[in-house]
This record gives C-alpha cells, structure tokens and sequence, in this order.
C-alpha cells in the first residue's frame, strides 16, 4: 500500500475494485465504513454484488476481466473534461501524451459495451474521483489475477497520478495484500530475481555485496524460476527436487492436477509446514514446524509495518521453529548457520536492506515501524511518494483492454471466478481445524443467479457438477443474485471442493500470476 | 524399600509400599482435587473430593487415605467419580454464600476452581441455610463460619502445636462447627494469631483482616521472605499490589515457634509501604501499641536513644 | 486552542476546552469508575456509574458527558457519590445473576470490581429476576442477556466500529433488552462473529466461549501478538494456560485498536489441533514413517546435496512462506542462494 491503513478513513473518495473487502479484510473495511460514516463517496467496482458492494454509494457490476477498459474511460473523462491535475502530470509523471492517446478511443460509450457498466456512470465516477480532495484506490486479487493483471495496475497507477491522488495522507493507490507476511516474504527477497529490499541479483555490486556478509565465494547471477515456472520445471524434468516450507500449492495453484504431476515427477521432495497438507503428503520428508505462536517473528503487513510476532507456548511434540529448520539443514549441507535468536537474523537483514536499515527488535517494542525507515532515529514511513517517485518522475503506462484468455463458449458457457469467504482462509488448512469457524462454516456452495439455475433446473442445495477444460468438482448450488447471470463463483478454501482443478494457469507475462478470477466451466446438475 | 506398581488412568506407575493412590497420582502427574488433604499433617479423609474409581473396592475411595497396592487399577475422572464429586461440590454448595462477588478468597479458593472444572454452577439442593454472624473480634482474622466446609484443616493445623489447639470441632450434624474452646470469638480465646489456619483454609472462611479490601488475589504479586527475627526460619510472603507492599502472610513455618505474631508484625514494619499500627491483647482487649512494644524491643530501643 | 482550568479534587487541572470531567479527572490520575463510558465510542451517559459533585450543579452529574468548564470544582469521591455508586450497584446487583462462582468474566468484570471497592455485597432490593435462557447456539459467543447492566457498549460497538448494527435496545423498562432484529439469536442475524462486542462488554454478558470455559481470567498470561491470517497485521493478545493457547483477546493494535475479525478472534483451535505435525516423517515404501530429527535432517540434506552434484544447482528449487516469519523467509533465500546456488526461491504471493 502507498497509504497506512488508517488513512482510509480520512479519504473522501474510495474505489475498491476487485476487492471483496468486508469478507477478506474485514478490520481494512471497518475504515472504509468509518470513511463512509464521515460523508466519504464509496465505488465498488466487482462482478458481484458482495457486502461492500451493498455498502457502496454506487456499484458498477463490471464484466470479469474489463477492468482496463473501465479505467481507462475513467481517464478519457477525466482528460475530455479537463479534470486531471495538471500541475502534478506537469510536475511530477512523464509520458502524459502517450496515455492521452492510448485512452482516446475509450469513450464511456465504447467501454461500457465491454464492461456492461452504463457510461453515465462511468462518467459520474471518473468525476467523483478527480474532483474529490483525497481519492484513494483499494484493490486486491481480482485485479491481479488475470493474464493483464500487471496491465490493471498499471491502468490503475495511471488514473491515480492522472488527477495527482497519491504521495499524500488517504490519497493513493493500495493494494491490500491476502496473507499476513506476504510482503514481506517479498520484502525478504523470497523471489526469483531480487534479495532483500528489491535488490536485484542481475547486479553484480548487490551480488557482492551478499556473497561477502554471507561469506561465500560467489552468488547465482541468473534469476530463478517463479512457482508456475517452477512447477513447469518439475513436470518436464528440468527441476528433480523442491524444498517447500508452508506452502500447499496442490490448493492454492491453478490446475491442481498439473501440480500433482508435477510434485510425483521430481526425485526428491521435502515439505516443511504444520500440517500434513495435500502438498506435504507428496513428500519424501516431511518437516514438523512450528506455528505462529510459538516462535519470535517478525510479520511486515500490508501497509509495510514490521510488527513483533512473540512466541507464548513452547513448540507442540517435537515440532521446531522453520528458521531453526532452515539452519539444521543449511548446516547439515557444510555450510554453518547458527543464529541465538530471531532477533540476530533480524539485525543481519536490517544491515543488508536499506528500507529495514533503522528496524530493530528492541525498537518494535514500542510498537510496529512502516519501511522505508532508513535509520535508527527516521520514524518510517506512513504513505509513499510524498515528494518523489523512487524512479524520479512517474510514469505513464499506457495500457490496453485484452479479453480473458478462456471465454464462455458452447461448450462451457459460465464464467468461474474463485476468491475467499469471511469465515476461512486460503487453503483452510488452518481454519477447518479450530473447533469453531468450521462448525460455523462447515461446507463450501457454488454462488449462481436464480435464473442461470433455473434454466439448468437447480434448485437451492442440489449438488452440482462443475466442470472445466482441465477438471471438475461437485459441490452444493447456493442461489442467489450476488453473482449475476453467467457467473459462478466459490472459494479455494475447501479441500472437498478443490476449485483449482478447474481454474486457467494461464499467466500474466510479467507478473506470472495466473488468471484465477476468469475461466470457463459448464456446471450440471449431479444425478 | 519396597515398590508397589499401579496403573492411574492407563498410566503406569511405581511407588515405595505405603503411598497413597493420591500420592502416587500426583507423582504421575494426574490431578484429583482435594479440600482436606494438606501433606503437612495428618490424613483425615473427610471431604471425599479425592475419591477415585477403584475396580473391585466396594464404593468410591478417598485417595488421600487409600494406600497404593500391587497391580491396583484406578481410575480418576470416571463418570462415576466425576458423578460423586458433583455431587458432593452441589452439597457443599447447598450451604454456602454466592458472594464470590467481593469475597476476599475470590480467584484462590478451592471450592470455586472446582464447581468451574467440574461445570457446578449452582446446587440442586435446597434447604436450611447457616447463619453464623461474622467473627472480626480480633484485628488480625476474620472467621466466617458460613463458608467453612469443615475440611479441618485448620484444626488440625493448629492441634501440630500442642501448646496451641485453640480451635476444634464442635457440635453436631448440621450444627457441626470450628469453635474455640467455649465456642467464644477468637479475640476472647488463647489464639495468637500465628495465621496458620488462614493460610492452609481451601476456601473464605477464614481471611486477613488487614488485607481486607485492599485487592484481588489476582491484583496481588507475591513474594517469599525469610523471618530472621529468631532462628526458626519461618518464610513469609510480602504481598503487593501496583508497585506497593500491602501485607504480610505466613508460609511455611520453621522449626520451634513457628510463624509467630510478633515475627510478622516485624516484617510488617520491615516490608510494608504503610505497615497498620500493631495491636496488642492486653486483659480481654486489644489496643493499639508502639512498634518497639509489639516486638519487645522497648528496653533495647531506650538504651539506643541513650547512646546518642 | 482554548482550554479551561478546573479543580478535581483539590488539584488544579488545564485541559482543551470540550473535555469532560472524566477525561480531566482521567488526565489528573484521578479514577472515576464507568460502565457505558468508552473512549472509542460515541458518549452516552446511561449507567450514571460516573456521577461526581460539582458544587452548585443540580444532582450530581454524569462526568463522561459534563463538560469541564473554567473555575469549575469537582469531587469525585465525596459522601454524597459514594452513597450513589452503591445505590446503583445495589440497584443491578438486584438483578445479576450471583454466580462468580463459574462466570467466566469472574475477575475481569466491572460490576464485580465496584462492588469490591464500594463494598456493596448484599442485594437490599428484593424483586424480580430475568430469567432469560442463555444463547449459547454458536461456537464463537456466548451471551447471558440476565447479567447485562445495559450499558448499551455492544450497541455501540457493533454500529460504530465493526459498522453493522446487528443488536440494538429493544422492549421497555424492566424487560428492556439487547437483541438482534426480531430478538432472534446471533445464529440467525446476520452477524459476522467478529466479537468486537464482547471485547467491549464490562462484564459476563458476552462471553468467548471457548476461552471462557477452558481458563479463569487469572489463571491466564497473555502474549501481545500479530495475526497469522490475512495481510492487515492485527496485534491481539494469545492467552495461555499451562503452555496451551486458550483464547485470544483485544488489545490496542497500531493498526486495529481493538478490532478484530472471526478469525483473529476465534480461529486459534488449530494451533493444539491434533493433527498437526509432532515429529519428523520419512516415506519408505510409500507410507510414512517416524523419524528423528537427525535421520530427517541429514537425509534432506544428502538428497539436496546428491541433486545439486548431478544436475547443477538450478535442479533445485525452493517456495518460501507468505505465512512464515521475515527471519525465517530470509534465511530460506540466504540458504537457496548462498548454500544451493541458484535464484530458483519464490512463494504464493501471486495467490
């Protein structure tokens, strides 16, 4: 996120596209309705009509995947109508030509034939956002999880810099990121092409700079395979053994079937987690962990702020912590890791990344830091791009609207689109086992309109067979219109209704994230 | 020494001849709660609260007073025996005040963490109530008989001390009570207040009238001090709530004149942020006197203010 | 700014003007007991637990909603205060079920920490009980409408900081109520369980069930921590007996204050669930078997080892964890880079 969560509630304009917020992040949306309590407008840009959408001064029920087209003619009106913020564009971005151009032929009209939401409203949005003091922009999965999903941030990038929301407090554009330490597994350099802090490995200095604190002769210099590529890897050979650490990427990962191959094919796998998950129980090895409450930790949340995880209880059985696994095993292989306390690795990253430079345990005592803290006495860093871009000016990229890679057709005529419900999270290993969300929540339906499952003479409760290109699941019908006619819609949350045999590991290019939010499935009534 | 090996709920285990099966469960590290057992003296097996389920004994028996034998199957928390606590914590609870809302043992009395592990919210019993009035004739105790439930520990706490025995049971039935000799208060009695019985009582029949309103047990901090008054070496507990030293109560007694008054009047003045004025009995009456009187220092303290 | 000078109890005290009496006495270290009051919520000025004397003031007003004003005197703990914050404890004493015995807010409940300061033991107003059944039809919350003092927090709560109004004041005077629409249970509202409401209710009202039944609230140490589900990082706080987490409940988060979702709040079970993994596992022969750590251990590494040696690092290929710690996700890239060699290190993000 550029902003800090609490700064939701001092905008006077919010956009949550693609983000089903109530229900995946529930305490971010209590600033949202705080926001709204105090006079904000609120747009919901979402297939379905979920909570927040309820919630929402307006609702625009855009077709799954048309994202680009619905921002850019959002930027069309704003540039037609001469509300863009000219002293910021002037100032602050570079390449305002290029996205002029590129936007041109999005008129509301013509995107509105491609989103299905009217162009008035498309009109009154794009006004409502530029004219408002402090515009702030919530997305999450369902702008990311598609083959343009880096195309739909970029689109979103530019509407904000466009009319100059962002680099201030309750003004930016903010990802809300789904898993507690996302960013920071990322911020940690648990990517194919960057260390710590996005330092990237093709550098020869940032290469010499970790060889040498990690005393080793020379580091890879080639950046590495992402999951999809990795998986790819396995299936045909090139990859032969994986370490997985709390992962179950047999759930979480698109055609689960592939993954599978793919995991049985290599010669050697270890899984290291809290559970014996659908992944774990492909492994050679598998490694006892301990969970989150029995170890010292930091979490870095998506508003970028380190806080202390403590451990209360000692490790269950003889379950250990997975940095101690990690050293057991890096030492094993002749290379000595040793380490007394989380708090000594965390003072080694705090010396190799600048953005971590000024964190320390003794610090977060006093309460959670937000990086960019360079040093010691900087208090972090609450919103982003206050003066200047990291890249100096910001730029423009100008994108266009592509169609899904899998559209309904004769043969599987609906729209399956997959995302999470307010009660379970992920792959519900953890939630299905807590002796209360569960009993709650016991079992996951397939959401469709009335009126699609009258035309398939479904009722509510009747078991459904869905079916894709790659896979089928049964699951119970639930009726209703949160999901208009042509889409279904479930979560990934249930292993007895394992989604991702269905869903498109088609990719975006750059990104590599696959395309989850669209695919195409025929759904039949089980006999 | 000689071994007897037992099983207590499937676990196996192996103890010198003449254990009891509650010590040998705690030794195996099983729980059975008890209200009138105390290791310090003598077993009584009053309360029942300890019975276990014993295959082939007649009835539930008291494990506090039943000795370990060889090949002894038993069985702690069997619905029989979970029945027969139950039962007994509804009875006990026929017959005691619901006033856990300002009781001063609230959050350190047995009868509570038991009614809350064993889900007894209330009694099923209904019927005659005791009505003692309060006995704070004394600066130091407070008895109240209506929330004893005749475990004897005091009793037998202060019967250790043959000189002492201030305290027994007296009555009968429904009437049976701790008296004094006479059943007179305990401020017109031979008690010197050592505060034994306090310390070993399981519920809130008797308490610290010092501390009396002064916190929670769960707002206090505690910590162990040796008396060096004499050479007994009684440990004592100074109390403490928000940073402030607030009492003084005994803990384990030494040897010899154990955990007597004037030992912890003087960790009193030695601890406490604002030690009370100490009190002494003279005739029938307590009144008030100087710290140097209440620890018989007065003849030392003048020849001191001589010197200067 | 503006500010007032007053005196509370005799100490002389400058606050920004629109203070209340309570906030001042509060900044002057003076204590004021309160049901209803909370900071984070709206004023509302019910319980009258609050009241202080201000001379020349008719009655003796509530300080959560008087403002301070200058020159103004102010008692807090005069006879005439007293004597009415034992009337109206004795007035809902009168009408609270008595059974700290097994409540399960029993040491953590503000009607039973003012009847103790004031001294109010007894109920001198004999008179009707509710009797209402406890609803006890959900796994998350318990709640026993014959302990609420209607304080009207939860109300509050509920509309104010999770933004939904499910319960609200219902029925009149003595049979006055806070229900669901249609008094149905929670069950069958649309609550989300978040149990904001409970974090809120000043006494055993609103109850977590599984915490309050496994733990007295003294018996409990609690660990000041950050959510393991979804990205927001909410701090709460574990509670632990006898090395076992019990329950979780609110504490002031940087990022939440005291707000937290279903699963933050109730989704602990699987932490002592008996399916997690207790000890190394090897497969042989298609099942798996026990092992020790050092078995596991020096197995993996021989594997890793033997594949790195055959094929070259970039056969080998790690995923990290968006689950696990900073430390521990870049000790797995320190290890794939610096022991294995190769940028093959990614994980779920994309998810």
């Amino acid at each position: 996120m550029t902003n800090s969560i609490r700064e939701i509630a001092g905008a006077n304009f919010i956009l949550a596209i693609g983000t089903n917020t109530t229900e995946s992040h529930p305490i971010i949306s209590l600033q949202a309705k705080k926001a709204k309590r105090n006079g904000a407008t609120l747009v919901v840009a979402d297939p379905r009509r979920t909570e927040m959408a309820e919630l929402a001064d307006i609702h625009m029920q855009l077709n799954s995947g048309s994202d680009i087209a619905l921002l850019n003619a959002m930027a069309n009106v704003i540039i037609s109508e001469e509300l863009w913020n000219k002293d910021f564009v002037a100032n602050r971005t570079e390449d305002f030509e290029a996205l002029k151009q590129t936007v041109a032929k999005y008129t509301p009209e013509y995107a509105a034939e491609i989103t299905g939401v009217p162009a008035e409203t498309i009109r009154e949005v794009a006004r409502g956002y530029a004219r408002a003091k402090n515009a702030t922009i919530l997305y999450t999965m369902g702008v990311t999880q598609h083959i343009c999903g880096t195309h739909n941030v970029f689109a979103v990038a530019n509407l904000a810099m466009l009319c100059g929301h962002i680099g201030k407090e309750s003004s930016g554009v903010n990802p809300l990121r789904g898993q507690n330490n996302v960013q920071g597994a990322c911020d940690m350099g648990a990517l194919p092409n960057v260390y710590t802090g996005y330092q990237p490995v093709t550098l020869e200095e940032n290469r010499a700079k970790f060889a040498k604190v990690w005393n080793v002769g020379e580091l890879p210099a080639k950046p590495g395979l992402t999951v999809g590529e990795m998986m790819e890897g396995a299936a045909d050979g090139r990859v032969k053994a994986m370490y997985i650490m709390g992962e179950n990427p047999v759930l979480s990962d698109p055609d689960s079937d592939h993954v599978v191959h793919a995991l049985e094919k290599l010669e050697f796998l270890v899984v290291q987690d809290i559970f014996l998950t659908e992944t774990a129980a492909l492994a050679d090895v598998v490694l006892p962990a301990a969970s989150f409450a029995e170890k010292d930790g930091t979490f870095s949340n998506t508003e970028r702020r380190v806080q202390r995880v403590r451990k209360a209880i000692d490790p269950v059985g003889d379950a250990k912590a997975d940095w101690q696994i990690i050293c057991d095993v890096a030492t094993a292989m002749g290379y000595p890791m040793q380490y007394a306390s989380a708090s000594d690795i965390f003072d080694e990253i705090a010396r190799l990344t600048p953005s971590y430079a000024g964190i320390s345990y003794a610090r977060l005592e006093q309460g959670g830091i937000q990086w960019p803290c360079p040093s010691a006495d900087h208090p972090g860093t609450p919103y982003l791009h206050k003066d200047k871009f990291v890249r100096g000016l910001g730029k423009f990229n100008p994108v266009e609207y592509i169609p899904p890679a899998e559209q309904p057709d004769q043969d599987y005529p609906f729209v399956l689109s997959t995302g999470r419900r307010h009660f379970h999270y992920h792959t519900g290993t953890m939630t299905q086992r807590t002796g209360a969300l569960e009993v709650h929540y016991g079992a996951e339906h397939l959401e469709i309109n009335p009126l699609d499952a009258a035309d398939l003479g479904v009722v509510d409760g009747d078991t459904v067979r869905v079916k894709s290109r790659r896979g089928q699941v049964e699951v119970k019908a639930r009726l209703t219109d949160v999901v208009p006619r042509g889409l279904v819609f479930t979560s990934f949350h249930f292993p007895e209704v394992a989604i991702n045999k269905l869903t498109n590991p088609a990719r975006d290019p750059v990104a590599k994230i696959p395309e989850l939010k669209v695919c195409a499935v025929k759904v039949e009534k089980a006999s | 020494m000689s071994y007897v090996s037992l099983t207590i709920n499937g676990i196996k285990i192996s103890v010198p001849k003449g254990t009891t099966v509650l010590d040998a469960a705690r030794e195996a590290g099983v729980f059975i709660p008890t209200f009138c057992h105390d290791p310090d003296i003598p077993r009584f097996g009053a309360c029942r609260i300890c019975v276990v389920e014993i295959p082939g004994m007649r009835n539930l028996p008291a494990s506090c007073v039943t000795e370990a034998t060889e090949g002894m199957e038993v069985y702690t928390e069997s619905p029989a025996v979970v029945e027969a606590r139950k039962t007994i914590l509804e009875l006990l609870l026929a017959n005691h005040p619901q006033d856990c809302l300002t009781c001063e043992k609230n959050g350190d009395c047995r009868l509570q963490d038991y009614a809350f592990r064993y889900g007894v919210k209330e009694s099923g019993f209904k019927g005659e109530r005791k009505n003692y009035p309060l006995d704070d004739s004394n600066p130091y105790i407070i008895r109240d008989a209506n929330k004893c439930i005749l475990c004897g520990r005091c009793v037998r706490t202060c019967n250790a001390i043959p000189e002492r025995s201030v305290i027994d049971f007296g009555y009968r039935g429904f009437n049976t009570k701790i008296v004094t000799a006479m059943d007179t208060p305990l401020g017109e009695s031979d008690c010197v207040y050592c505060g034994r019985c306090v310390t070993v009582c399981p519920v809130g029949a008797l308490t610290w009238k010092p501390l009396t309103g002064k916190g929670r047990v769960w707002e206090l901090t505690r910590q162990e001090v040796t008396c060096t008054f004499c050479d007994s070496g009684c440990t004592f507990e100074v109390l403490s709530k928000d940073g402030k030293n607030i009492g003084v109560v005994p803990k384990t007694p030494g040897n010899g004149r154990p955990l007597c008054l004037k030992g912890r009047l003087g960790l009193e003045l030695k601890y406490l942020d604002d030690p009370p004025a100490p009190q002494l009995k003279k005739g029938d009456e307590f009144v008030q006197v100087s710290w140097g009187e209440a620890l018989g220092l007065e003849d030392i303290l003048s020849k001191l203010s001589k010197d200067k | 700014m503006a500010e007032v000078t007053l005196t509370i109890n005799g100490i002389s005290v400058t606050v920004p003007k629109g203070t209340t009496v309570l906030d001042a006495a509060r900044q002057a270290g003076i204590f004021i007991p309160t049901f209803c009051h909370d900071p984070e919520l709206t004023r509302f000025g019910a319980c009258r637990m609050c009241v202080v004397e201000i001379p020349g003031m008719r009655n003796l007003p509530a300080s959560c909603v008087t403002e301070a004003t200058d020159g103004m005197v102010v008692h807090t703990d005069s006879p005439a205060v007293i004597e009415a914050r034992k009337t109206i404890l004795e007035l809902m004493l009168a009408n609270h079920p008595m059974d700290c015995l097994t409540c399960g807010k029993n040491g953590d409940c503000r009607l039973q920490d003012y009847a103790y300061l004031y001294g109010v033991k007894t109920e001198p107003f004999g008179g009707e009980k509710h009797n209402y059944p406890v609803e006890n039809d959900n796994p998350f919350i318990v709640r026993d409408m014959n302990k609420c003092i209607l304080c009207g927090k939860c109300v509050r709560a509920c509309a104010e900081i999770q933004g939904k109004s499910i319960v609200d004041f219902a029925y009149r005077g003595f049979d006055a109520k806070i229900t669901p629409a249609m008094d149905v249970p929670l069950s069958e509202s649309e609550c989300v369980f978040c149990g904001n409401c409970v974090a809120v209710c000043p006494v055993g009202a609103l109850q977590e069930k599984g915490l309050r039944s496994a733990a007295r609230t003294w018996e409990v140490k609690k660990v000041k921590t950050t959510c393991p589900y979804c990205g927001t990082g909410c701090s709460f706080e574990l509670n632990v007996k006898d090395n076992r987490v019990v329950g979780v409940t609110s504490c002031d988060g940087d990022v939440n204050g005291r707000a937290l979702c279903a699963k933050g709040r109730f989704g602990y079970g699987f932490i002592h669930h008996p399916d997690r993994l207790t000890t190394p596992l090897v497969k042989k022969n298609g099942k798996f078997v026990k092992a020790t750590w050092e078995e596991a251990i020096s197995l993996v590494a021989q594997k890793l080892g033997a594949v790195k040696d055959k094929y070259g690092s970039d056969a080998l290929a790690v995923l990290s964890s968006a689950r696990c710690t900073n430390e521990e996700n870049y000790l797995m890239q320190k290890f794939t880079r610096a022991v294995l060699g190769t940028n093959n290190i990614d994980h779920c993000a994309r998810l």
